[in-house]
């Protein structure tokens, strides 16, 4: 880990002007990823600006029926927010079943967007990686990549992004607010993480000096009929092989909205809005589910170790539809699948 | 007084590692300690054309890089690297000259005031390379697998390949029922929780003593003493606790090297950590390709076992275990044949891993008996009755003891085994398929030579010394207990000196082997100062015991006591205030007598189920039975411990663990203990542990060790509800759900 | 063929150091620290206090578990000087006036441990966890506890001692 300058942001505005004059810092807020990366030398900020204690940790309700998230809510908090338990049980379930309890203790909401991706070529500065260093190849097309992507790949990477929570945010089309160098702005979730094209270094479409400092849901929670499901190698604290958020609004029989988005399969959390508007209308069976997965799989591809992953997520998708239609989400301590 | 062994005392050590209190190697400080950070090699195979160290050496609070360029003298010569458990070959010597045999490798040491800087500045040595063509994928090199040769080590003779018997050829073409398959075990990895670190104190003398991760401290100072030309005086090594070795601690690592050498040039007190990363060069459970054939007559007896293997190795040392031995020990078979070859790889060398050979080969084995099971339509473990056998297939010889019938019998009974629908994927549970499976164990039961010595001070304690290790078995404990039982004290007047070189010899802690050796042991030293005692009660005036032999005396309730007539007693305090003495000590050897007449050997039987879920493969092991016979048992809960550890190291045996390497660079790409997986709680539930009655004679004590057999056959058994579930057989481990969805 | 093991930084390792107030375990400290050092490194080598483990540093094992402010954290992936002014308890400064707490002696009763290295981790996450409440039924302990390994094996007994200090509590 390089050395580097601490220091401690007293605002807002004090974070966006202190990032501001130096490109090669950083904020941290809960450290559980960034800090990881400082100590395998494959983030070298020279500045940290420590924004943990900025007053962005409440959970308000919004005037439109919805809820606003503080940046700096921790995870844990946040997952057990009766709020969020009773309105938003996707966003619960879905973060708990990312991590461990005490790293959700530790990561912000923020931090929970910006997590970079777990692959090994990545993590390993000895190894090539575009996203780390673009123009160094990528190692995981012809490499191990059981855990890559299998939807909106490059030929520059096929990394994927790890969170969980993001995946109930991206179904629950959160709004991420941020503040930056030329004021706050909002930026609709499924706008927020980039596919890594050829510019993979890019996670996301923040710009240089922004900050998050708040997420907002909409009022639609799905709270009767969601699951989040996540298949992973163990049965806890390893990340998604697939995870499959579900929300879906259910009359007589019918589904009147469908939500759906997957973690594990891309560089962000994977939304089909096509297959959410092929299962509008229809009764709530297997024949419809499957369509849908077929759907969100159209393009689907493997790179040899990861092609099972194509299979596992259609399966995925049905059951998690499934799970939720019947109104038994996948609870996430009994690891039968429900 | 009732006596401790056999009882399920609670750990001597207990409060000690509940309240953090017990420190481990890298916990040791001294006045001015310097942190080092080792540089690790980047490449596979080569060597270092430049190593640039002046980036690093212009940090400040840097001391200095060490690299093959300067370090300080080294032994040339290989039997200086060679230590008690090293296999054939030239060991690996850090920062010895250029050559790069692994990637991972260390190639540079920086030394600096505070960790973080040494660990910063060694991100700045540059490093240039002539890279070598390299393979580190054992399936590449499995036509160039060499057989394996009987090891020139007298202490490795075991590892001999086993001599066939009769026609296995023949036999096998003739058998009324046949089954072949290969299985594979990848490269695993031990990830003790404790990080390797060493902690080279140099004494105000200018002598060392040295904190070090290891299995062995005897082990490690006759390797310093041989590297860098020390006297035994010169050095101590200490390991008072242990974070877990599994085998990976047997031999000396890189760090205590390092440390050593790091001390030893600046005269400074210097420490070592490995991070995770860096541990992943380190010794790792050989990969193992392996082909077993059975033949089997219609009544479900065998004829034939063919077992043939590879398993991996560096290009610098053949470590092998008896991989090939155990197909032909467990069952009855007239005919057996074998055959081992290791394949070369530019990996380290490959090395111990708990039950080395048995948790590979036996998974193997078992898995192929449940295969011969399912063609030959007969229940698997009537299978496993009917080639049952009372002697040890290799030597013809009958066992010491063998329960294994009764772990059968017990462990099918808890389990309920006879609930059992044959059929795969006829058990259901809703969306869950449910499997039953079972399999054998099978480990040795050794003895080694070792060293006790005992202090008994008037006042009724007793201090219990030797070389050994507690790496987590609970050898403090049983130790406490066997001497307080020998002595006839209370287990709080026992204290027990171990994880220090200087004490009394032992051997490394592994092979299951320190319990039977250590506390017989005890009781060899405990029978001196018992006859030392009787010396002196003999001597009062009027003594009871006056004309008492001293085998018919014991010690107990803190008096030595006519074994004929207990109103026959001196108090210990009597017997040495008439010899006016304060203290008692006795030092003695014990040489386990050589009973080759027998084999010795532990058992177990254990039976798994496994709920998957239909469609996405999703594997839950929801209850094991593991019942074993391993001689007797000196302590039920820690034993206890052992086997559940065990089972849960075959469960990530069978779902798990895998070291995966990318081929194209030579590098391991799950280095850590997130993509590395092992069992978290989550993945463990319902395990009952079952010790049956097996009396044993071959050591006084009766005890046969228990560190190796809770994990052999684990896998297997999974492996085999896995199949009776699904209907799926996955040779090749571990069993991913993707392995399922095809 | 050159390899850097890494792209050029600030080579001043040593320049700069930060000052850190904090309470462990009920006494205050008041350091001057690299900025890097974690409050795991903190703990271990600038109060001696080498309870809390480090078993992989990049918070994947659990055994550097504190409870920071009464909630549990992996104390290798913050940074002390973000911690200043917290309040820290550690494996340390869990017993009492002498006596061990009740998961303490728990895990002693149960065997809840071999080689002990996680130990300390799995206890103060034990700790946290009955403090928390969401735990009631054993999966939901096996699911809470799931960032603790236990290479050893001890989940059983671990989960037992868990279950005998949430009755008593």
């Amino acid at each position: 880990m390089i050395n580097f300058q601490y220091v401690r942001a007293n605002s807002i505005a004090d974070a966006v002007n202190l990032i501001a004059d130096d490109p090669a810092a950083k904020f941290v807020a809960g450290g559980t990823n960034l800090i990881d990366l400082m100590k395998m030398d494959v983030e070298q900020p020279t500045k940290l600006i420590d924004i943990s204690r900025l007053a962005l940790d409440k959970v308000e309700d919004t005037a439109e029926g919805g809820l606003r998230i503080g940046a700096m809510v921790r995870n844990s908090d946040l997952a057990y927010h009766p709020a969020v338990e009773a309105r938003y049980p996707v966003l619960s379930s879905a973060i708990r079943a990312g991590a461990s309890q005490q790293l959700r203790n530790m990561a912000s909401t923020g931090g929970n967007l910006l997590q970079r991706t777990r692959c090994a070529y990545f993590y390993d500065i000895a190894l090539p990686c575009n996203k780390r260093t673009p123009g160094s190849g990528c190692g995981a097309l012809a490499g191990h990549n059981r855990m890559h992507a299998i939807l909106g790949t490059s030929d520059a990477c096929i990394a994927v992004f790890p969170s969980d929570m993001c995946v109930a945010l991206a179904l629950l089309e959160a709004r991420v607010h941020v503040s930056g160098p030329n004021g706050a702005r909002t930026i609709a979730f499924d706008a927020f993480h980039r596919l890594p094209g050829e510019t993979p270094q890019r996670d996301n479409n923040l710009e240089p000096g922004e900050m998050i400092v708040a997420v907002e849901l909409p009022s639609a929670g799905f709270a009767s009929n969601y699951s989040y499901l996540k298949i992973r190698d163990r049965l806890s604290y390893a990340f998604a092989l697939v995870s499959v958020g579900v929300g879906l609004e259910i009359a007589d029989g019918r589904i009147k909205a469908a939500r759906l988005a997957l973690g594990g399969v891309a560089h962000k959390p994977w939304r089909d809005t096509r297959a959410e508007a092929a299962l509008a209308g229809q009764a709530a069976n297997e024949a419809v589910f499957r369509q849908a997965a077929d759907i969100v799989l159209r393009d689907a591809r493997g790179f040899g170790h990861n092609n099972f992953k194509i299979e596992l997520a259609r399966r995925a998708i049905i059951r998690a539809l499934t799970q939720a239609a019947n109104g038994t989400p996948q609870s996430q301590s009994n690891k039968k699948i429900a | 007084m009732a006596p401790y062994i056999g009882t399920a005392v609670s750990r001597v050590d207990g409060v000690a590692k509940v309240t953090g209190a017990a420190k481990y190697a890298a916990e040791f400080s001294a006045p001015g300690l310097l942190y080092a950070s080792i540089v690790s090699a980047t490449i596979t195979k080569g060597r270092i054309t430049r190593i640039d160290t002046s980036a690093a050496l212009a940090v400040e609070g840097v001391l200095t890089v060490l690299t093959h360029e300067n370090r300080p003298r080294m032994a040339d010569k290989d039997e200086a690297y060679k230590d008690e458990v090293a296999p054939d070959g030239s060991p690996f010597r850090p920062l010895y000259d250029d050559k790069i045999k692994f990637n991972g490798q260390p190639i540079a040491l920086v030394v600096a005031e505070r960790s973080e800087i040494a660990r910063f500045a060694a991100s700045l040595v540059v490093v240039e390379y002539g890279a070598a063509a390299y393979v580190t994928d054992v399936f590449r090199r499995r036509e160039a697998a060499v057989p394996v040769k009987a090891p020139a080590n007298p202490s490795e003779a075991l590892f001999a390949p086993p001599k066939p018997r009769g026609d296995a050829d023949r036999a096998l073409a003739a058998a009324a029922v046949r089954h072949e398959g290969e299985y594979y075990v990848p490269i695993e990895h031990h990830n003790p929780m404790e990080l390797y670190a060493a902690t080279a104190i140099v004494d105000p003398d200018g002598k060392l003593t040295v904190y070090d991760k290891t299995q062995g401290v005897q082990n490690i100072q006759h390797y310093l003493c041989g590297v860098f030309g020390l006297k035994s005086d010169d050095v101590k090594v200490m390991n008072p606790y242990m974070g877990g070795g599994f085998g990976s601690g047997l031999r000396p690592q890189f760090e205590v090297v390092l440390a050593v050498l790091a001390a030893r040039a600046l005269q400074r007190s210097v420490r070592v950590v490995l991070t995770r990363q860096q541990m992943y060069a380190l010794g790792y459970r050989p990969a193992m390709i392996q082909r077993i054939a059975l033949g089997a007559n219609r009544d479900g007896t065998l004829d034939a076992i063919s077992h043939d293997a590879i398993t991996v190795t560096s290009q610098y040392e053949d470590f092998y275990r008896q991989e090939t031995a155990w197909s032909g020990l467990l069952y009855t078979s007239a005919n057996a044949k074998y055959a081992h070859r290791l394949a070369h790889l530019d990996l380290a060398t490959s090395c111990d891993m708990r039950a080395p050979s048995a948790a590979t080969a036996v998974y193997a084995l078992e898995a192929a008996m449940d295969e011969l099971a399912v063609a030959l339509k007969l229940d698997p473990l009537e299978l496993r009755l009917r080639c049952y056998s009372d002697r040890d297939q290799h030597e013809d010889r009958p066992y010491s003891s063998k329960a294994l019938r009764e772990c059968y019998r017990q462990g099918a009974e808890a389990f309920g085994w006879s609930r059992r629908n044959p059929e795969p994927r006829s058990m259901r549970e809703g969306t869950d398929l449910v499997g039953w499976g079972m399999a054998t164990g099978v480990w040795d039961a050794f003895q080694a030579p070792i060293t006790v010595r005992i202090v008994l001070t008037a006042n009724g304690h007793a201090e219990v010394a030797c070389a050994t290790s507690d790496i987590g078995t609970g050898t403090y404990t049983i130790m406490a207990q066997v001497a307080a039982d020998m002595l006839g004290l209370p287990l709080d007047n026992i204290s027990i000196k171990l994880g220090d070189s200087s004490l009394p010899q032992s051997p490394v802690e592994g092979g299951s082997w320190i319990a039977a050796s250590v506390s017989n042991g005890i009781a060899t030293t405990a029978a001196r100062i018992r006859n030392e005692l009787l010396r002196l009660a003999k001597q009062m005036p009027g003594s009871p015991l006056a004309d008492v032999g001293s085998d018919d005396v014991a010690l107990a309730d803190g008096k030595l006591v006519s074994k004929r007539d207990s109103s026959r007693a001196v108090s210990i305090a009597d017997a040495m205030r008439q010899g006016a003495v304060e203290r008692i000590e006795q030092e003695e050897t014990t040489n386990p007598a050589q009973d080759e007449k027998r084999a010795h050997n532990t058992h177990s039987a254990i039976f798994a189920e496994v709920k998957i879920d239909e469609q996405l493969g999703v594997i839950r092991v929801t209850r094991v039975v593991s019942a074993i016979a391993a001689g007797r048992i000196l302590n039920t809960k820690t034993a206890t411990s052992q086997i559940l550890g065990g089972v849960v190291w075959g469960i990530g045996m069978a779902l798990h663990e895998e070291t995966q390497i990318d081929h194209t660079f030579g590098r391991i790409v799950n280095a850590n203990i997130a993509e590395y997986h092992v069992p978290v709680h989550a993945d463990i539930h319902d395990i009952k542990v079952i010790f049956v009655d097996e009396p044993d004679d071959s050591n006084p004590l009766g005890i046969k060790g228990l560190g190796e057999i809770g994990i052999v056959g684990v896998a297997a058994a999974v492996a085999n509800a896995v199949y009776h579930a699904t209907g799926k057989r996955v040779r090749d481990l571990p069993i991913s759900l993707d392995k399922l969805l095809a | 063929m050159q390899q850097r093991n890494q792209p050029a930084g600030r080579a001043d390792g040593a320049s700069g150091t930060v000052s850190v107030n904090l309470t462990v375990n009920g006494t205050r400290h008041s350091l001057t620290l690299d900025p890097r050092t974690s409050l795991l490194d903190l703990l271990r080598e600038h109060l001696d206090l080498t309870g809390s483990k480090k078993g992989c540093d990049h918070g994947q094992c659990g055994a550097c578990t504190v409870l920071l402010d009464g909630r549990r954290v992996v104390s290798c992936l913050t940074l002390a000087v973000m911690q200043d002014g917290a309040n820290v308890t550690t494996v340390e400064g869990l017993a009492k006036d002498g006596h061990l707490h009740p998961l303490q002696q728990a895990f002693i009763d149960h065997d809840a441990f071999q080689c002990g290295y996680c130990t300390p981790g799995q206890l103060c996450s034990g700790v946290a966890l009955i403090a928390e409440g969401h735990a009631k039924t054993a999966d939901e302990i096996r699911e809470l506890m799931s960032g603790n390994i236990c290479r050893c094996g001890a989940y059983t007994n671990i989960l037992a001692a868990i279950q005998q200090a949430m009755r008593q509590s």
